[in-house]
């Protein structure tokens, strides 16, 4: 303390004057006290922990004494210059389901939808999922080449591809195997990994139709797009050309106002609204356009769904209606009894969100829930809605609806089409239960 | 599915890969939906360029159902192997069989099925599918092998090479023979043979996005059919396999991480007080330990002061481990005071910046054990 009063003392004018970052840490390091009381309140520690923070009689400590970051000056601007969340939101990162997968570049990190507001994914908080590894490509050494059925087979660099008209879209990414580990039972706890291989946000840039429209592709044979990836996996899926000229495929290099994350295909990926996440090719280097499917090894021999006659579906790709209640969610605890804003996402591979339903009674009866603007085709759909927990236990659903008039499905709904081995497409209603403890629970009801 | 349904959309795909196209997806091109932005050919001029002959050749390694795409070449199953062992085996093992890294290659067909075209043990309720099992065409085999493998070193076989591995692959499945030589002649007769070279639909709803559901539910609103009892809920044991949930929640908001811990059965009496199945079920896991462990003893302690949020005894999670702590004191006779004082007015800086709130909830008497405990090494 002795040494940063000397400082202090001869603080000069601003700019030169403005306390070091240490400095400041150094006030704001605990030995004031402060962070002890700030931490008691805002972590709460359950039940308690709110009313230990208080002082007796006259109210708050926060309020009533002078806190650190109310009284000293603050950190410079461009401190991190690139941004960074705050210090205590360490818990919301991306992370891997323990057992699931056995090497890392060949991995998930599911998204903490647990603690995540609206519709748009933060980019760092983006699922991953890679077949060989991440790479981070030197954009001017990147290359788009389009060939096969077109009159001009063409190479593209990124300066090229951002020259062309733009545009900026929300769609979600759901990885077909998302929630695929609870067809068979309950098998994970939180909808981190239930439902994480899920994100959402706004993808600029070139639609694909213009650019085949440009190169003169064959309309009449060139009725499939296979997309393939600059990584070692080079990941290829086949599209169809019908999505292609619905205008909605985008060879997409930014995302969420900057460029793509690495782990998310930098500089150019794929975008197949509607479509399970293996399709949206990461790391694009190459469109062919051909006269038949590929039958690629992620469309023949994985990413297909078993069937109880044996059967495997090929090329599955559209994500059927789904949602999720992310708050309250499994391994979570309510505070208390009483109200509570019961929020949730759903969406669509096949349109908008036209309605979600809630139940708090393991689906015996409904209620219609908000859903909060804006509500896009194929993009995340946040809905609200009221709840008063009168402290007995519970069981919390959501239900969506699309826009085609499809209702997302009861698990045993779906095991009585698909069986339990299919790994993929698990769009069920997700159950939560609600214990007198406020302990919330992944559950299955039929 | 009548067998009836599943010839005729073989048949439709053996159409398909002699040469006539979409017949089962039933695609037909249409006008761009939502085209506002047409593309202008004469003003994109000078944007993008024509690729080289070269260039083609040496990016569009893919191969097709058809074989369009297939270099000319061959290997044998004995040069395979040799390749297998040096590159392949320690993921895939020595025989196709490993499940240490990967899922297995090779197994789980029978000679019927290569007569069938259907692979019969993907009907039964088996937990293994293995490659040979699921495929379809032997074009994804040799596809996938040459751009994709080995897996840290991907494009580094010649097309011999990849035929040789493909063939190995194909005799570990029980289709090849061992003196097999494949090549771009022969690989169509081999795709003939392929056990599950039937075993495919496209009859489902999920190519297309106008396909229909096969799954159907009704947005009933009131007095809704519904089965009282749960049907699957979390296993007892399976409760702490994903770490701590308290670390994996906001510090603020309308709920908190629960606290699972990754050993013993500590802070279950937090939910042990509640009813229905579930808190049953976590009720009885709290006792499993026995009362009459020091470990046992001290967990309601730990569970009321919101201990285990942060600490458990093993390995560091927020604060430092249990047994972390009892090495760096244990020889400190100022220790125990020290840390009693700690954990009453709450601390920081002694393990890392962030800080210990007080555990308020904690008297001294229960405090002092605590610290007993956690000095004694935090024994089970």
């Amino acid at each position: 303390m002795q040494a940063l009063t000397a400082h202090l003392g001869r603080l000069k004018r601003a700019p030169e004057g403005f306390l070091q970052p240490e400095q400041i840490r150094a006030v704001a390091s605990g030995r004031r006290g402060f962070l002890r009381s700030a931490f008691a309140a805002a972590a709460g520690l359950g039940l308690a922990g709110a009313a230990a923070a208080q002082s007796a009689g006259e109210g708050e400590d926060v309020i009533l004494k002078p806190q650190p970051w109310a009284t000293t000056l603050g950190q410079p601007v461009a401190s991190h210059p690139y941004g960074q969340p705050s210090q205590w939101e360490k818990n919301l990162v991306r992370r891997e389901s323990p057992g699931l997968t056995r090497v890392s570049a060949a991995s998930v990190a599911f998204s903490p939808l647990q603690g995540m507001f609206g519709i748009i994914t933060a980019s760092g908080l983006h699922f991953e999922r890679h077949h060989q590894g991440w790479e981070d490509i030197d954009p001017s050494k990147h290359r788009l080449m389009v060939n096969g059925l077109v009159k001009q087979e063409s190479v593209f660099t990124m300066d090229d591809l951002m020259r062309l008209p733009a545009v900026s879209r929300i769609h979600f990414i759901e990885c077909g195997a998302n929630t695929g580990m609870e067809w068979g039972n309950v098998a994970v706890p939180t909808v981190q990994y239930t439902h994480g291989m899920l994100s959402c946000s706004e993808f600029t840039g070139v639609r694909l139709i213009d650019v085949l429209d440009h190169l003169g592709y064959d309309r009449q044979k060139g009725r499939y797009v296979l997309a393939e990836g600059g990584d070692g996996s080079g990941m290829t899926r086949t599209i169809p050309m019908e999505l292609v000229e619905s205008g909605e495929v985008l060879l997409a290099y930014g995302m969420n106002g900057e460029m793509l994350r690495p782990e998310n295909g930098y500089p150019l990926r794929l975008v197949v609204p509607g479509v399970q996440g293996v399709s949206w090719v990461k790391w694009l280097r190459r469109i062919e356009v051909g006269d038949m499917p590929y039958a690629t090894k992620d469309e023949t021999v994985h990413y297909v769904d078993l069937m109880p006659d044996g059967q495997l579906r090929q090329y599955t790709s559209i994500q059927e209606a789904k949602s999720v209640i992310t708050t309250p969610s499994g391994g979570q605890m309510l505070l208390d009894k009483g109200f509570y804003n019961v929020s949730g996402i759903a969406w669509s591979g096949r349109g908008k969100i036209r309605r979600v339903d809630v139940s708090t009674d393991g689906g015996r009866n409904w209620r219609t829930a908000r859903l909060e603007t804006p509500v896009l085709s194929k993009a995340l759909t946040r809905f609200n809605i009221d709840w008063t927990w009168d402290g007995t236990p519970a069981i919390l659903q959501s239900r969506a609806m699309d826009e085609t008039g499809y209702v997302q499905p009861k698990i045993n709904q779906l095991r009585a089409v698909r069986g339990t081995r299919s790994i993929y497409h698990n769009n069920a209603i997700q159950s939560w239960k609600v214990a007198e403890s406020g302990e919330v629970s992944n559950v299955q009801v039929y | 599915m009548s067998r009836f349904t599943d010839i005729a959309r073989v048949t439709a795909m053996r159409t398909c890969l002699s040469g006539c196209t979409a017949l089962m997806f039933v695609v037909a091109p249409i006008a761009h939906a939502e085209n506002t932005v047409t593309a202008q050919a004469a003003q994109w001029k000078g944007i993008g360029r024509p690729a080289t002959p070269a260039e083609v050749r040496a990016w569009d390694i893919d191969v097709r159902p058809d074989f369009k795409g297939l270099p000319k070449g061959s290997g044998t199953v004995a040069h395979g192997q040799e390749i297998w062992e040096s590159k392949c085996a320690t993921c895939h093992g020595v025989f196709g069989e490993a499940t240490n890294v990967f899922t297995p290659i090779a197994g789980g067909v029978h000679e019927d099925d290569i007569k069938s075209g259907h692979v019969a043990a993907l009907k039964k309720p088996t937990e293994v599918r293995t490659t040979v099992m699921k495929l379809s065409h032997v074009s994804t085999l040799w596809d996938y092998i040459r751009r994709a493998m080995p897996w840290n070193a991907p494009r580094s076989l010649s097309p011999d090479d990849v035929y040789a591995v493909t063939a190995y692959v194909l005799n570990l499945g029980s289709i090849l023979p061992d003196d097999f030589t494949l090549s771009d002649k022969n690989i169509a007769e081999v795709q003939a043979r392929l056990p599950n070279r039937d075993g495919m639909t496209f009859g489902h709803g999920m190519w297309n996005v106008k396909g229909k559901p096969d799954v159907h539910n009704v947005a009933c609103m009131k007095d809704c059919a519904t089965e009282a009892k749960i049907a699957s809920s979390l296993p007892e044991a399976a409760r702490p396999a994903h770490g701590n949930l308290a670390d994996q929640n906001r510090l603020i908001g309308p709920v908190r991480g629960v606290a699972t811990i990754a050993q013993g059965a500590a802070d279950k009496s937090t939910a042990g007080a509640a009813g229905g199945p579930a808190a049953a079920a976590l009720a009885a896991g709290a006792s499993t330990p026995g009362a009459s462990t020091p470990g046992a003893a001290v967990q309601p302690l730990l569970t009321k002061g919101a201990c285990l949020s942060c600490h458990q005894a093993e390995s560091k999670l927020v604060g430092p481990a249990f047994k972390e702590i009892a090495a760096k004191y244990k020889a400190d006779a100022k220790a125990p005071a020290m840390l009693a004082a700690k954990v009453k007015n709450g601390g920081a800086g002694n393990w890392g910046s962030v800080p210990m709130p007080p555990a308020a909830a904690l008297n001294d008497e229960e405090i002092g054990k605590v610290v007993r405990w956690v000095l004694d090494g935090a024994p089970q």
